[in-house]
C-alpha cells in the first residue's frame, strides 16, 4: 500500500465505514492516519466528556456527521441527578466557529438549550439530520428554528425527549420551501400542532418515508396524511380512536389498503381497540411492530393483531399480552430476532402479567432470537436453562425481574445456574443485564463465558468483592459496568485499576466504596475522570476516607477534569 | 460501626471482617443506612435460612449465600419503592390509561364530587382546586400556613383512602406515588382531627 499515492489508498478507505475499523486503520502507520483523518466524516462519541470539540475539529476537518452521547445509562432511571452535565452547546458553538459543514448531529442524553438548536440552524448550511434520543433542556421554540432555517432538513427525529411545549406553531415554520424531509418524527411531543400545516407540509415532501405523530393528531388527519403519502415505510400513529361505522373510519380502511410499503409500525398512544382491524392488511409486510405505548390495548387485542404478523423481525409489547399471548407470537413470528416486552404496571405485582413461561414458548417458537428485554414478575432456573438450549444467538439479553431480588419460586434457590446456562451457551452476547437473587457464582460463570460481552448491568446481586472481580478479570471486551445496590467495594474496585483505561466507563452506586479508594484511584490513573456524585450533603466534603460512596461515575478521557461539573459533583 | 449525621463509614478493625459494611439493605431514598445498634431494621435482609425452609434434593450442596433476604421481597416490591427500580424509562407514560377520577368528600356536605387527579401536577394544584369546588370551606393547607379563615372558619384537613385501605394525610408522599395510590378523598373537619394528634404537616417541598 505504500507505493500507492494517498489519493487511491483514500479511495480504498471510502469502503471502510465501521467507526471500530477506521479507528483501526488510523493507528496502522503515521500515512494512514493522515489519510483517514482527512478523509473521515462520521464520528462517533460515546462520551462527550472523553475528549473536547476542538480536539475533534482538528483532527476531522472533513467532518459532516457527529454522533454524541451525555449522561450515563442509568440516569434512564432517575439515579442521575438534574444538571449533571451532558451540555451540548460548547460543541455546537465549536463546531459553528469552525470551518466544518456539519450535516449531521445525533445526541443521546445529552442537555440541549434552545440557543443550541438556534445556532445549529443558522450556522451550517447543509445541515440535513438531527436526531435527538432521551434529550432534555429545550422547547419547541427550538424546534421551530431547525424547522424555520434548515433549508435542506432531510431528518428530524425526536425519541423520547423531555421537551417543554409552547404549543407549537413549530410546524408551521416549515418554508413552503422545503420539500426535502425523509423522516418526520414528533411522537414525544405532548401539545398542540397546526393539523392543517402538517398535511401541507406531508403533502410537499414526495421522498418522506418515516412519520411519527403524537398524541394530538386525530384519526381523520391521519387518513388526510395516509392518502398523501402512500409511499411511508415507516408510521407512527398517534391517536387512533373513532366509531368504527364512520365515513372516516371507512375511508381510512380503504387508504391503509394502499400503504403497502409500511413495514414498521407504532405509536397508538390513544386507541380504541375496535377500530385495530383497519390495521390487519398492512400486519403481513410489518418488520417492525412498536406497540409499547398503547396501554388502551388489551391482551386480547394484542393477540390478535399479532396473529397476522407473520413477518415481523422486532416486537416491542406490554407485558399485557401475557403469557398465552407470547405464545401466539412464538407460533406467528417465525422471524422474529428481537422481542421487548414492557411493564404495564411496574409497581403492582398483584397481575403477574407475564412468567418465565411466556418466555419458554418465544424461545422455542422463535429459532432467530438475538435481542431480549424481557420485565416479568417471576423467573425460574430451569426456564432460563430451556431457553439457553433452544436460543444460542443471542447478542442483548436483558431480564428484569420486577421484585429485585427475587430467588426462583420453585427451588427457592439464586437465579446463578440459569444464567450461567444463557452465558455459557450464547458466546456472541455482547449486552447483559441480570436480576432476581443473584450471589458470586453467576458472576464466575460470567467471567468464564462471556468472552465477547461489553455492556453488564448489574442491581442488587452478589456477596463480595469476588463478584465483581469474576467479571473484572474474565471479560476482556468489556467496555461499560453499571453497578447498583450490591456488596462491591474498595478491593474489587481497586485490583485492577489498569482495566478502566480499556472501558468507557464504570458507574457504582450504593456499594460498599470507599471514598479513600476512589482517591486513590484518581491519584494512580489520571487518564480517568474519577466523579463523586454526593446530592444529600449539600457542600460538605468533609473527606473522611472511610466515608461511603453513594455514587461514583468513573470514564477514561484525554482531556482531563471536565469544566461544567455542578457543585454536587466531586471530581477527584 | 459510627453513624454520625448518616454517613456511612467503613471501619477496619485490625483484622475484622466488617460484616455491617457489607450488609445489604433495601432501605427507602433518604434512609441511612446504618442504624446506630447495628442490628436488623426494617429494610435490611434476614438470613436466608430464618425464612425459607430449605428443602434441597439429595445432592444438597448447600447454597451458602452470603447475604440475607429480605422478608419483604417476597411481597410484592410496591410496598417498598426502590429509587431507579424497575429500570424502565418513561413508564408513566406506558401505564395505565391518563385518567384518575376519584371520589371527594367532604364532612358536613349532602353530596360528593369526583375529581381526576391527573389534570393537576401538584398538591398546591388540587387544594386549589378543592378549594374552588367547595368554596365554602377553608382547607386546611400545609403547604402554605398563611391561609387564614374565610367564610366560616372552619378547616379540614385533606386525608385520602389508599390502595390498601388505610386512611392518611394528603402531602406525605411524592405527587406522583399519591395519584397511584389514591383511591378517595375525605376533606376532614380539623376538629375532629385535633384529637388524633395530628398537629404537624407532611415534610415536603411545595416544588412538587
Amino acid at each position: 500500500m505504500n507505493y500507492f499515492p494517498d489519493e487511491v489508498v483514500e479511495h480504498v478507505f471510502d469502503f471502510i465505514t465501521s467507526h471500530k475499523d477506521r479507528n483501526s486503520v488510523s493507528l496502522v502507520c503515521k500515512s494512514w492516519y493522515k489519510i483517514e483523518r482527512y478523509s473521515r466524516q462520521r464520528v462517533f462519541i460515546g462520551n462527550c466528556y472523553s475528549i473536547t470539540p476542538q480536539r475533534l475539529i482538528a483532527r476531522f476537518p472533513g467532518l459532516k456527521s457527529l454522533t454524541l452521547k451525555g449522561k450515563p445509562h442509568f440516569a434512564d432511571f432517575n439515579l442521575v441527578p438534574h444538571d449533571w452535565g451532558g451540555f451540548v452547546d460548547p460543541w455546537i458553538k465549536a463546531l459553528a466557529k469552525s470551518r466544518i459543514g456539519l450535516e449531521e448531529l445525533r445526541l443521546k442524553r445529552m442537555v440541549v438549550s434552545d440557543d443550541s438548536l438556534e445556532l445549529l440552524s443558522k450556522s451550517f448550511p447543509n445541515f440535513k439530520s438531527l436526531v435527538l434520543v432521551s434529550c432534555e433542556g429545550f422547547t419547541t421554540d427550538g424546534v421551530a428554528a431547525i424547522a424555520a432555517n434548515c433549508r435542506f432538513l432531510r431528518e428530524l427525529d425526536l425519541q423520547e425527549n423531555e421537551v417543554e411545549d409552547h404549543r407549537g406553531h413549530w410546524l408551521s415554520c416549515f418554508p413552503e420551501s422545503c420539500t426535502s424531509l425523509v423522516s418526520l418524527n414528533f411522537a414525544c411531543l405532548k401539545g398542540e400542532i397546526n393539523l392543517a400545516s402538517l398535511e401541507r407540509l406531508v403533502a410537499r415532501s414526495p421522498n418522506l418515508k418515516s412519520l411519527r405523530l403524537n398524541r394530538v393528531v386525530p384519526l381523520n388527519t391521519l387518513q388526510n396524511l395516509l392518502m398523501r403519502a402512500p409511499q411511508l415505510v415507516d408510521l407512527g400513529i398517534g391517536s387512533y380512536v373513532d366509531d368504527p361505522s364512520s365515513e372516516v373510519f371507512s375511508k381510512l380502511k380503504a387508504v391503509i389498503q394502499l400503504c403497502n410499503s409500511i413495514r414498521s409500525l407504532s405509536g397508538f398512544l390513544e386507541v380504541a381497540p375496535c377500530c385495530m382491524s383497519a390495521i390487519y392488511p398492512i400486519c403481513e409486510n410489518l418488520t417492525f411492530l412498536n406497540l409499547s405505548y398503547a396501554p388502551g390495548l388489551q391482551g386480547n387485542d394484542l393477540t390478535k393483531l399479532v396473529q397476522h404478523c407473520r413477518k415481523l423481525q422486532r416486537l416491542w409489547i406490554l407485558d399485557c399480552i401475557g403469557d398465552k399471548g407470547l405464545g401466539v407470537v412464538a407460533s406467528t413470528c417465525k422471524e422474529l430476532q428481537e422481542l421487548r416486552v414492557f411493564p404495564s404496571d411496574p409497581f403492582d405485582a398483584g397481575n403477574a402479567a407475564v412468567t418465565e413461561e411466556g418466555l419458554v414458548l418465544i424461545s422455542a417458537g422463535c429459532p432467530k432470537l438475538n435481542s431480549l428485554l424481557y420485565f416479568c414478575h417471576q423467573m425460574t432456573n430451569a426456564a432460563l436453562i430451556t431457553v439457553a438450549k433452544n436460543c444460542t444467538n443471542f447478542i442483548r439479553f436483558r431480564l428484569c425481574i420486577l421484585d429485585p431480588v427475587k430467588a426462583d419460586p420453585v427451588t427457592n434457590q439464586p437465579l446463578d445456574e440459569g444464567f450461567g446456562a444463557i452465558v455459557r451457551s450464547n458466546k456472541s452476547l455482547k449486552r447483559l443485564s441480570l436480576s432476581g437473587l443473584l450471589t458470586d457464582q453467576v458472576f464466575l460463570y460470567i467471567g468464564m463465558y462471556a468472552k465477547k460481552l461489553e455492556m453488564l448491568s448489574i442491581a442488587f446481586a452478589g456477596d463480595s468483592n469476588k463478584g465483581m472481580l469474576y467479571v473484572l478479570n474474565g471479560c476482556k471486551k468489556l467496555r461499560k459496568l453499571e453497578i447498583r445496590d450490591c456488596p462491591f467495594g474498595d478491593v474489587a474496585l481497586l485490583e485492577d485499576m489498569g482495566k478502566y483505561e480499556t472501558m468507557r466507563s464504570l458507574w457504582m452506586s450504593s456499594c460498599e466504596v470507599t471514598h479513600g479508594a476512589c482517591k486513590t484511584l484518581a491519584k494512580k490513573m489520571p487518564s480517568l475522570n474519577v466523579e463523586i456524585i454526593n446530592e444529600s450533603e449539600q457542600l460538605e466534603f468533609s473527606l473522611d476516607d472511610r466515608l461511603l460512596v453513594d455514587k461514583m461515575y468513573l470514564y477514561r478521557t484525554l482531556v482531563g477534569h471536565r469544566k461544567d461539573k455542578p457543585e454536587y459533583v466531586l471530581l477527584l | 460501626m459510627s453513624s454520625e449525621n448518616g454517613k456511612r463509614f467503613l471501619e477496619t478493625d485490625a483484622g475484622g471482617l466488617n460484616f455491617e459494611a457489607t450488609e445489604l439493605t433495601l432501605g427507602l431514598p433518604g434512609e441511612p443506612r446504618v442504624t446506630s445498634d447495628g442490628g436488623a431494621k426494617l429494610g435490611s435482609k434476614r438470613g436466608f435460612s430464618e425464612t425459607v425452609d430449605l428443602k434441597l434434593g439429595d445432592n444438597s450442596q448447600e447454597v451458602k449465600l452470603g447475604h440475607s433476604l429480605q422478608e419483604a421481597a417476597k411481597s410484592p416490591v410496591s410496598k417498598t419503592q426502590v429509587v431507579g427500580w424497575p429500570p424502565v424509562r418513561g413508564f408513566a407514560k406506558r401505564g395505565k390509561k391518563s385518567c384518575k377520577y376519584v371520589k371527594v368528600a367532604v364532612d358536613g356536605a349532602p353530596y360528593l364530587r369526583k375529581v381526576d387527579l391527573e389534570i393537576y401536577n401538584s398538591y398546591q394544584q388540587l387544594l386549589t382546586s378543592l378549594e374552588d369546588m367547595f368554596s365554602c370551606f377553608t382547607i386546611r393547607n400545609y403547604l402554605n400556613e398563611k391561609k387564614t379563615d374565610q367564610v366560616n372558619g372552619i378547616e379540614y384537613m385533606p386525608t385520602y383512602e389508599d390502595k390498601d385501605g388505610d386512611w392518611m394525610l394528603v402531602g406525605d408522599v411524592p405527587w406522583q406515588m399519591f395519584v397511584e395510590s389514591c383511591k378517595r378523598l375525605r376533606l376532614m373537619k380539623s376538629s375532629e382531627a385535633v384529637g388524633l394528634g395530628l398537629t404537624t404537616g407532611p415534610k415536603y417541598s411545595s416544588t412538587n
